[in-house]
């Protein structure tokens, strides 16, 4: 390791934080915003600085500064570490989880190769998985830190919810991980970049489409939001986070947003071609009329990596038009559809496509 | 008596439920595109006549109100600029809520007889029926002001006096055509002077 590679390894964790936490603030303002779009309605724009409104952004100012300085309450009979430590602990497997997303792809320049993912190694989708695994306990603890009855109720909802349709999720991901043959996300996003007859990219969607739908509807559920968002019913049910204020709550909200990004990123990587643009090879676009655009590594670094952004974008898009318009389901529906729906679905999916491989194996 | 709802079962489509989830994202995705291309549209000051959402932007922009509203009180004035009320007492009688308050004075005028020493209307109190603006037989006292905006500090500053009632009408002008038909009808039938509306 000498000082380049350093250089380079931070700029990528910059990067990175710099594109989830961007993502995730302009989230909760594409919220606002687009459920009024969506309702006839033109959404919170009363924010400003000297005048300027900037179409409500200056909320997300408003928002963290509120957040800021309000009181930070701690109930009495609370457990004081735990309480405290629970948001972080949500927040920060959330984070984790990204290291090991692969937002760009192998770029050589000169005698240096970059690959554009912090955490890169062969085993990066378990790793994934696992941190949204441990991201339960920070819900779990907040729940029952709080000492209070609604919240251990809230955080037990959030608990079997999120295992529950992770067996789905790990289920949905079998069948794409039998295709591809590796559990490096790099390596998957590589297999997507071939093309079907010539001109169809081989995207994960194409090959999987049942368990595109499923995965994304796990995915959904893991986020915790409106379909789903039993662990926290904000105004009506009550969730974990009741006994929290100020920053602490804002933590546990910004976790909401940035499960919705990785969710999204998730999505893409394993059915949406990840940072492939179609067509777009190492040394610039082959089209398939055998037409050829020759372009530079750093134009095609930076083509894939708006490419990877627009996808995750557009994903946290749909799921938000999904979060506006779909009624929360009723707890016994929701057990219903994982177990009884989605997981024998999933594991149908696995058995035809193992079905499928055989057949074309011959 | 009990209507009898017929619950209607669902068609296996609807059953699927992921068919009826995409119809619904197709609804709510055309609003959506629909209201974000008029408001970009309207940034170039383009299809102004068709509305991009429902919103009234309060302040600025206020709801077109209906001409028959019952909003904040005025007491109407005679082309001299004094109250037309003739403190007869029948708006502080029919008032449900007993919101308003009328000491009467004599008028240095005899045709006139009585004028409001005082008129208060206690906006707290009044539950802005229009009852009082029916029962005056003067057309002294209207609730055509448009003014929905009345929030006070204190309950104090919610009771209305005279000078307050009046200062939202406009003095009348004299038209040389009404006023003698004005002065006429007041000297002939003093007690027809509900007739006498002078505009």
């Amino acid at each position: 390791m000498d000082s380049i590679s350093y250089a380079v390894d931070l700029a990528k964790v910059v990067y990175l934080f710099t594109f989830i936490m961007g993502l995730a603030s302009i989230l909760t303002w594409m919220e606002a915003k687009q459920s009024a779009v969506m309702q006839d309605r033109i959404g919170r724009n009363r924010a400003d600085i000297f005048g300027v409104r900037a179409l409500g952004l200056v909320h997300l100012i408003a928002d963290a500064v509120k957040m800021l300085i309000k009181e930070d309450f701690i109930p009495a009979y609370a457990h004081r570490f735990l309480h405290r430590i629970a948001p972080s602990i949500a927040f920060f497997f959330a984070l984790m989880a990204f290291s090991a997303i692969p937002f760009g792809g192998t770029y050589r320049f000169g005698g240096y190769e970059v690959t554009l993912q912090v955490f890169s190694f062969d085993a990066a989708l378990l790793f994934v998985f696992a941190m949204m695994s441990l991201g339960i306990y920070g819900f779990v603890l907040g729940g029952w830190a709080s000492a209070n009855n609604y919240s251990l109720l809230g955080g037990l909802r959030a608990s079997s919810q999120m295992i529950s349709y992770e067996i789905t999720l790990g289920a949905t991901v079998i069948g794409a991980l039998m295709i591809y043959g590796t559990l490096d996300l790099q390596q998957m996003i590589v297999a997507q970049g071939e093309l079907f007859w010539g001109w169809i990219p081989q995207w994960g969607v194409f090959l999987q489409p049942v368990g595109c739908l499923l995965f994304m509807t796990a995915a959904l559920v893991e986020t915790k939001r409106v379909p789903f968002d039993i662990p926290e019913g904000e105004s009506e049910i009550i969730g974990y986070f009741l006994e929290y204020s100020g920053m602490r709550f804002g933590l546990f909200f910004l976790t909401d947003f940035v499960e919705t990004v990785l969710a999204a990123c998730m999505t893409t990587i394993l059915f949406f071609g990840g940072w492939q643009v179609p067509y777009l090879g190492a040394t610039g676009f082959a089209f398939p009329g055998g037409s050829v655009w020759e372009l530079s590594t750093v134009t095609v670094m930076i083509l894939q990596l708006a490419a990877f952004a627009v996808k995750v974008f557009l994903l946290c898009f749909f799921f938000l038009l999904v979060r506006w318009t779909l009624p929360r389901f009723r707890w016994d529906q929701l057990m219903r559809l994982g177990w009884t729906l989605l997981l024998p679905l999933s594991i149908a999916n696995i058995l035809v496509t193992g079905l499928v491989l055989l057949w074309l194996q011959g | 008596m009990a209507i009898k709802v017929e619950e209607r079962s669902l068609t296996l489509f609807e059953k699927l439920y992921i068919g009826e989830v995409v119809r619904g994202l197709a609804v709510t995705f055309r609003h959506f595109a629909v209201n974000l291309t008029l408001h970009i549209l309207h940034v170039f000051g383009l299809a102004k006549d068709r509305r991009a959402a429902e919103t009234y932007q309060y302040p600025e922009e206020r709801r077109p109100l209906a001409p028959r509203l019952r909003s904040l009180h005025r007491l109407t004035r005679r082309p001299d600029g004094s109250p037309r009320c003739v403190a007869c007492m029948m708006c502080e009688t029919v008032c449900p809520a007993r919101c308003i308050y009328i000491v009467a004075g004599e008028h240095p005028n005899p045709q006139i007889e009585k004028y409001p020493v005082r008129f208060d209307i206690d906006l707290g109190l009044c539950v802005f029926c229009g009852y009082c603006v029916e029962a005056c037989p003067e057309d002294a006292i209207r609730m055509d002001t448009h003014i929905l905006e009345f929030a006070a500090y204190s309950r104090e500053e919610m009771v209305l006096d005279l000078k307050n009632l009046l200062s939202r009408s406009p003095i009348p002008p004299l038209h040389p055509e009404v006023a003698p038909v004005y002065q006429l009808v007041r000297l002939e039938s003093p007690k027809q002077e509900g007739n006498s509306r002078t505009p």
